[in-house]
């Protein structure tokens, strides 16, 4: 699925948060968006998700102009605590957007079964979110986000409240997905090491107000990324310096 | 709408209730023994105010009596239908008031208006339009119930996280959807709360009522009876006994049920259920 934005801009009231933002994602695509914290990178990702209308600007998805939510969307946001259903147990979370493919219940549960399988969770879908670990809680964010098979993947910061060693894993399931799946990925992310490590491509934001595109990257590394390996090679360290001056350059830009 | 006086659900941790019950019974001991010392020490006349052993005696007795377990039974009769009424009618607009700004608006002169008018004050008017009958007791029970439910309601609604609510749009569900996928379980352990401290005002409505109307069968017209008679005192407080333990049994029952059915919100999450 190819997403295109033109000219997008955001504003709420006299604030302008995103200005002129124009940006092509090719379909399959694992694209990063860095940017200081307050950037609008969750605006960005809001307006590409259909949830809130542009004022400035338009977003296409494989050619159609996005007025609502796409179909063959799904969202992983950062806070699983938040937007997990503590009433739901973690098989019915996960089953729960499939309600709109007009599947029969079986059928919806031996799907969320599987996919949490895939997630490394089987076993766990009788029991309810916040009886979960914060990096399960978020494994099970993900399977809800895959079991529809989306075509486009929205993640805002979805490892930000994690620790290290469980966001690394995370990393490697997200690769592994995208590897298999193919979908195309918006993956928003403070963390320069972590767009380096994760992307295809990386984009920094300047900050706020009127964040536009200050650095458009593409990353190639050799080999299957791994996370001891890839974060050694001279080329990763090259790209990290260079995204990190791009986001340090950005604070200092001047506003306006 | 007003926010104040909202109860929000939730209950102390489990090692401040256990201190809180060894508080309580001591208490519930002290206040016994006053009351079963000055009903023996001849200060006032023991047809005014009979010991409190012979108060729970006569307490315990009625439970065999066949015709006042019938008085006992239709005043909870008239309690239930009332309360079911008014969580009927109040969880449906509640919904539609929280979500619908522009009915709030239109709906809050009205509401704020009716809310501070004592219930109690309005049963001579409604026994005149509806008589003294079962009519009457559910109509007031249903009127001072609707409120604490209307407005947890509300406040609930209010309260739903917007993030939990825009991951549901997110996979393509529409306003329906959230209304009764996201907001309603979110808004249910509220609602909950706000049918407790109306099951409370319910059963003083239910007894009042009958207190006031004096004919037909409940625990307040026995009251009522039994302050006519010569000895009465005795009766009458065995009546309040009876009163007072009914609603601790209803609170108890319902508190039971809201832990069991929601655990996740965050004042009992810690307690490992």
């Amino acid at each position: 699925m190819t997403l295109r934005l033109d000219a997008l801009g955001q504003r709420y009231g006299d604030h302008l948060v995103l200005h002129g933002i124009d940006l092509t994602v090719p379909d399959g695509q694992l694209l990063c968006v860095v940017g200081p914290s307050g950037c609008g990178k969750s605006t960005l990702l809001r307006t590409v998700a259909g949830l809130q209308p542009a004022s400035e600007g338009t977003v296409t998805v494989d050619g159609t102009p996005v007025t609502g939510v796409p179909d063959q969307l799904a969202v992983v946001f950062q806070d699983y605590g938040r937007s997990l259903f503590p009433w739901l147990t973690v098989r019915d979370n996960v089953a729960l957007p499939l309600r709109r493919r007009g599947l029969a219940r079986a059928e919806r549960r031996a799907e969320a079964e599987r996919i949490l399988e895939r997630v490394g969770l089987d076993g766990a879908g009788c029991r309810h979110p916040w009886q979960l670990s914060g990096g399960m809680q978020q494994r099970v964010a993900i399977a809800r986000a895959l079991v529809c098979r989306p075509s486009l993947l929205l993640m805002d910061e979805p490892f930000g409240s994690l620790d290290a060693q469980t966001r690394e894993d995370l990393e490697d399931l997200l690769l592994e997905v995208h590897r298999t799946d193919g979908a195309t990925i918006v993956f928003v992310t403070h963390d320069i090491d972590e767009s380096v490590y994760v992307g295809d491509r990386v984009v920094v934001l300047s900050p706020g107000p009127g964040s536009r595109v200050v650095l458009d990257l593409p990353v190639q590394l050799p080999g299957k990324r791994d996370q001891i390996g890839t974060r050694g090679l001279p080329e990763f360290v090259e790209l990290r310096a260079e995204v990190g001056r791009a986001v340090r350059g950005a604070q200092g830009y001047p506003t306006g | 709408m007003r926010r104040e006086g909202v109860n929000r659900p939730g209950r102390p941790t489990r090692l401040r209730r256990r201190q809180e019950y060894g508080l309580g019974l001591l208490g519930v001991v002290l206040a016994f023994g006053v009351c079963e010392i000055v009903g023996r020490a001849g200060l006032v006349r023991r047809s005014y105010l009979p010991p409190a052993s012979e108060v729970l005696a006569r307490a315990a007795e009625l439970a065999g009596d066949r015709s006042f377990l019938d008085g006992v039974g239709a005043t909870l009769w008239a309690w239930a239908l009332g309360l079911g009424l008014a969580v009927v009618i109040a969880v449906p607009v509640g919904l539609l008031l929280g979500s619908l700004p522009v009915v709030d608006s239109a709906v809050r002169v009205i509401v704020e208006f009716l809310r501070p008018l004592p219930s109690v004050a309005l049963i001579p008017l409604v026994s005149l339009l509806l008589g003294t009958g079962t009519e009457t007791e559910v109509a007031l029970i249903t009127y001072a119930s609707v409120w604490p439910v209307l407005f947890n309601t509300i406040y609930g609604l209010g309260e739903t996280d917007p993030l939990a609510k825009d991951t549901l749009r997110a996979f393509g569900f529409g306003r329906p959807s959230v209304l009764l996928r996201v907001e309603l379980p979110a808004t249910a352990p509220f609602i909950a709360a706000g049918i407790r401290i109306s099951a409370a005002i319910a059963l003083i409505l239910a007894v009042a009522t009958e207190l006031l109307s004096g004919f037909g069968e409940g625990l307040g017209i026995f009251m009522a009876q039994a302050s006519l008679a010569t000895d009465g005192t005795r009766d009458v407080l065995a009546g309040v006994v009876w009163a007072g333990a009914l609603g601790l049994v209803i609170n108890g029952v319902l508190v039971w049920c809201e832990r069991r059915l929601f655990p996740w919100t965050p004042e009992r999450r810690g307690s490992g259920a």
